[in-house]
């Protein structure tokens, strides 16, 4: 429908408001021109980009009333209810227009639907997790998928053998590898929707949906293998063929790697320096990876691979370059529109099936690659599985098994292969896109209404509702550089060495290259955990009005205690009164600052302590802290953005807050003052 | 390691204590041959030669965990197939002086490399808790430098400092506050609402297996033994 907008789009639009030109008319000519016109209907003006608007918007509005009723959003997953909601639409608009009017498109799939959904996975993926998986997903990948693919098509050739399968569907072997080829790629979109209900533990997830992106090199160097196989007709095919088959796999799935890092170093480096334009910083980043995609569509290279490897790479320097205003923009951007495009995906497969005119259907085809897909992923991930424990560092047991083969879904990408197919040259395209729509729709509703109570029944670990802590994060470098050291010891060349390496190599030559240099410089990870920490609760205390509902008290051994209570008496006074005004003055000069637009001095800002004391007194040591409020209840651990720097407006708490001291040991003095955040002194950051 | 019957004898025994495979012991000797020059013990500059150890932050703590007295006993638990009742031996169980010693030979060193053994498939669920109580312990030893069971915050922040020593721009105070930050929400991890003049003396081991309770630190603390050829040092 997309296409039929194009030349429409060139029409005049001026057309709504003329009413000073009644010549214009589409009145039979020689007429004497009617009077003027008040008020016009010129649908076929806004058809196109209106129908669009219409459909999402009738989209967003299924989604809200899925969601009123929580009974039914916590057993059937989104996808089901899209589908079937499509599939109404398109029944009514088939008996109201007596033609199916919608479908899913290829070219609109391909070209508008997919990327966003794309994009978001990518940028957001986490990528320790990822590299850290990277074996298994690339064995999966990249010989399941070749597993599936010949074993479904063999299979099914076989059953047509046997005579299972009706002679008019007229197919050689080629032809069913063709749609072994199409049938067997696991789909990211149909796992993202379904698994982001589950909530299964991250490695799990991690592996399965990583699966499905990278399997996009390999499924379309099949197809468009065995598509020009079939094209040539099986007679012409030589060895040069099979070869050159080979070969174009690591073309495709290393050139769409490479364009996907061209652009992501385009990215990074492009926003380095924005600081003067920073509106623009959103739109480059959804530009530079749509031109990703599109470069390397248009190179027949994969593109999904491209997207997927522009946002891995350029995630870390993109986040550190630009403000925090766009980076909140960019999230969310990017999550509107990929769940969007998924909503859409959904229902437009609804409604596709509902035109019998494009399928035909087969009994024994349609039942048999049900069963034989199911079955040789299950055989082919028990395999792969045997062999990738014996070098992983945490096997897979039996039940991951499980649910990776039950979670290999099936989803848009493979209708819009089948509808893609040339009838000419496939004739049995009819059956082919009949049996993908029940497949898909298999996938979908049945295995995706049915993955949620077979986690639970299996007890398949969960992910865990992780908050990041300060200590973790620095266990967790600790535990990085013991095991580099340990390697090192060894004298063994394994993963932690050579991710050390890359991370020494990042520091010296890439981050300077493509990283602002203020950003450069304070950029460490433990430091940023730190800082959104501190952010975290502020916000959290401000938001209570200061009021804290459990807190800790700390205190160190130090001078008897009976000075700290006389000094807390005080503190303890003002806070027992209640009094509104603000202790700290400093407060008050910070909220001036706050006003500044500029990320430096907001950190500077928070760095310095939220509430400071004014009088500092006997402070050689000031080791005071403020208690930290309650942790914040789960984030569930999608890979959140940074919360991060910026736009915080300071403001005064109505109650002071509750402190307790906190004497440093060593120093010997004790608390005077106990109105801090984490940071005993301001850490002076340089300006940009 | 010839084919002589007490050498074997000497393997097979290491190979109960460790829970390493004779390959993996064999191959553990060269290396351990490498670094000390052939002499029979290894003292702390001989891992001058690793030149890769010069970029690691925390080698000084890393280093000195291979001299602590600490760990000779603690091996036996980590082997799969050995539960020693349900307890943790004292630490302190050893005869000899704590601390540090001067050298160590291959024993020592074949017991330290045990830590980062992956956890066995085969161990049941109370070997498994052991198991991983031992490499916590080992993380604890480490930012623990004055032995004196807990980590109180100017040992956390000596750590923090190290790990943070990398990077030129970050300065010492930052470091400290941080290390407080951490102190801080241990605190709130592990005792909770304490009163006003209750006083934290530090994270004592309990409190540190709490900190970690329900976190994976299998993938954490492993370094594949398997297939290992020694770089040859570069001198």
């Amino acid at each position: 429908m997309l296409r039929a907008a194009l030349p429409l789009l060139w029409l005049p639009l001026a057309g709504a408001g003329t009413t000073e030109e009644p010549t214009r008319e589409p009145g039979s000519p020689g007429e004497p021109p009617p009077g003027l016109a008040l008020f016009r209907w010129q649908w076929h003006e806004v058809e196109a980009p209106y129908l669009v608007a219409l459909w999402i918007l009738v989209a967003s509005l299924a989604k809200i009333v899925f969601h009123l009723s929580r009974k039914v959003t916590s057993l059937v997953p989104e996808s089901c209810l899209l589908i079937l909601l499509g599939l109404v639409l398109g029944g009514i608009v088939l008996a109201v227009a007596k033609k199916a009017e919608y479908q899913l498109e290829p070219g609109t799939f391909f070209l508008f639907l997919l990327p966003p959904i794309v994009l978001d996975s990518g940028y957001f993926m986490p990528s320790r997790l990822f590299f850290d998986n990277l074996g298994a997903i690339l064995t999966y990948a990249v010989v399941g998928t070749l597993w599936n693919t010949f074993t479904t098509g063999t299979a099914l050739w076989g059953l047509q053998q046997a005579g299972l399968v009706a002679p008019r569907v007229q197919a050689g072997l080629l032809d069913f590898l063709l749609f072994g080829s199409l049938i067997s790629a696991v789909d990211p979109v149909a796992v993202l929707a379904v698994f982001e209900e589950v909530h299964v533990n991250e490695t799990l997830f991690i592996i399965v949906f990583g699966e499905s992106l990278l399997n996009d090199a390999v499924t379309v160097v099949l197809y468009k293998v065995c598509n020009s196989f079939v094209e040539m007709g099986s007679a012409n095919v030589q060895a040069t063929d099979y070869l050159k088959g080979v070969a174009s796999l690591f073309v495709v799935s290393l050139g769409g790697a490479a364009v996907g890092l061209v652009f992501a170093f385009l990215l990074a480096l492009t926003t380095r320096f924005t600081k003067r334009v920073r509106i623009i910083e959103p739109l480059l980043v959804f530009l530079l990876a749509y031109a990703a995609y599109l470069t390397a569509e248009m190179a027949s290279l994969s593109a999904i691979l491209a997207v997927t490897v522009c946002g891995l790479g350029c995630k870390k320097y993109v986040e550190a370059n630009i403000s925090h205003k766009s980076r909140t923009a960019v999230k969310y951007t990017m999550k509107t529109l990929a769940s969007c495009a998924e909503t859409i995906i959904f229902m437009l497969l609804g409604i596709s099936a509902v035109d019998s005119s494009k399928w035909a259907w087969d009994s024994g085809l349609v039942l048999g690659t049900l069963f034989f897909i199911l079955f040789f992923r299950a055989l082919g991930v028990v395999m792969q599985t045997w062999v990738l424990n014996q070098f992983r560092l945490v096997p897979l047991d039996k039940i991951d098994q499980v649910v990776m083969s039950y979670g290999g879904l099936r989803g848009a990408v493979a209708f819009a292969l089948v509808i893609l197919l040339d009838r000419t040259k496939v004739p049995a395209k009819d059956y082919f896109v009949a049996t993908t729509i029940v497949v898909v729709f298999f996938t979908v509703i049945v295995q995706g209404l049915t993955i949620k109570p077979l986690v639970k029944w299996l007890k398949v670990k969960r992910s865990e509702h992780y908050k990041p802590t300060l200590n973790q994060e620095l266990h967790e470098h600790t535990f990085d550089h013991i095991l580099a050291a340990v390697e090192d010891v060894v004298g063994h060349h394994g993963y932690h060495y050579w991710r050390d390496r890359w991370e020494q190599f990042d520091k010296k030559y890439l981050s300077q290259l493509l990283m602002r240099r203020s950003a450069y410089r304070i950029r460490d990870q433990i430091w940023d955990v730190y800082y959104r920490l501190n952010i975290r609760d502020a916000i959290s205390f401000v938001d209570q009005g200061g009021h804290v509902l459990s807190s800790t008290r700390l205190t160190l051994p130090s001078m008897p205690s009976r000075n700290s209570v006389a000094e807390t008496s005080v503190t303890n006074l003002l806070r027992e009164s209640g009094s509104g005004a603000c202790l700290d003055l400093q407060v008050i000069d910070t909220v001036r600052s706050g006003r500044d637009r500029e990320d430096a001095v907001m950190h500077h800002l928070l760095c310095g302590g939220l509430y400071k004391p004014r009088r500092r007194g006997a402070l050689r040591c000031a080791q005071a802290h403020v208690s930290s409020p309650p942790p914040q209840p789960v984030q569930r651990r999608s890979y959140p953005g940074r919360v991060g720097r910026g736009t915080w407006q300071s403001t005064c708490p109505q109650k002071p807050p509750r402190l307790y001291p906190w004497t440093c040991r060593q120093a010997g003095t004790r608390v005077s003052h106990p109105w801090r955040a984490w940071h005993p002194r301001p850490v002076p950051r340089p300006p940009l | 390691m010839g084919a002589s019957h007490s050498a074997s004898e000497e393997v097979r025994e290491l190979v109960g204590k460790t829970g390493f495979s004779s390959d993996q012991i064999e191959q553990l000797h060269r290396r351990f041959k490498q670094l000390s020059g052939d002499q029979p013990t290894i003292r702390k500059e001989n891992f001058n030669n690793v030149p890769d150890l010069e970029l690691n932050p925390i080698r000084s703590k890393i280093i000195r965990a291979f001299f602590d007295n600490r760990w000779a006993l603690l091996a036996p638990l980590m082997v799969g197939g050995f539960v020693l009742g349900g307890g943790i031996l004292p630490w302190n169980l050893r005869k000899g002086p704590s601390g540090l010693a001067d050298e160590i030979n291959f024993e020592d060193f074949l017991t330290i490399m045990s830590y980062f053994r992956p956890i066995d498939i085969a161990m049941d669920e109370e070997q498994v808790q052991l198991c991983r109580k031992e490499k916590l312990r080992f993380l604890f030893h480490m930012y623990d430098s004055d032995s004196d069971g807990r980590i109180t915050l100017e040992e956390y922040r000596n750590v923090v400092e190290e790990l943070l020593s990398g990077n030129p721009h970050i300065e010492k105070e930052s470091a400290r506050s941080i290390a407080d930050g951490a102190m801080m929400e241990a605190a709130s991890v592990c005792v909770g609402q304490m009163e006003p003049d209750q006083v934290y003396e530090g994270i004592t081991f309990d409190d540190f297996l709490k900190i970690w309770q329900g976190i994976d630190i299998e993938t954490k603390m492993h370094v594949r033994f398997l297939n290992m050829e020694t770089i040859a040092l570069c001198h």
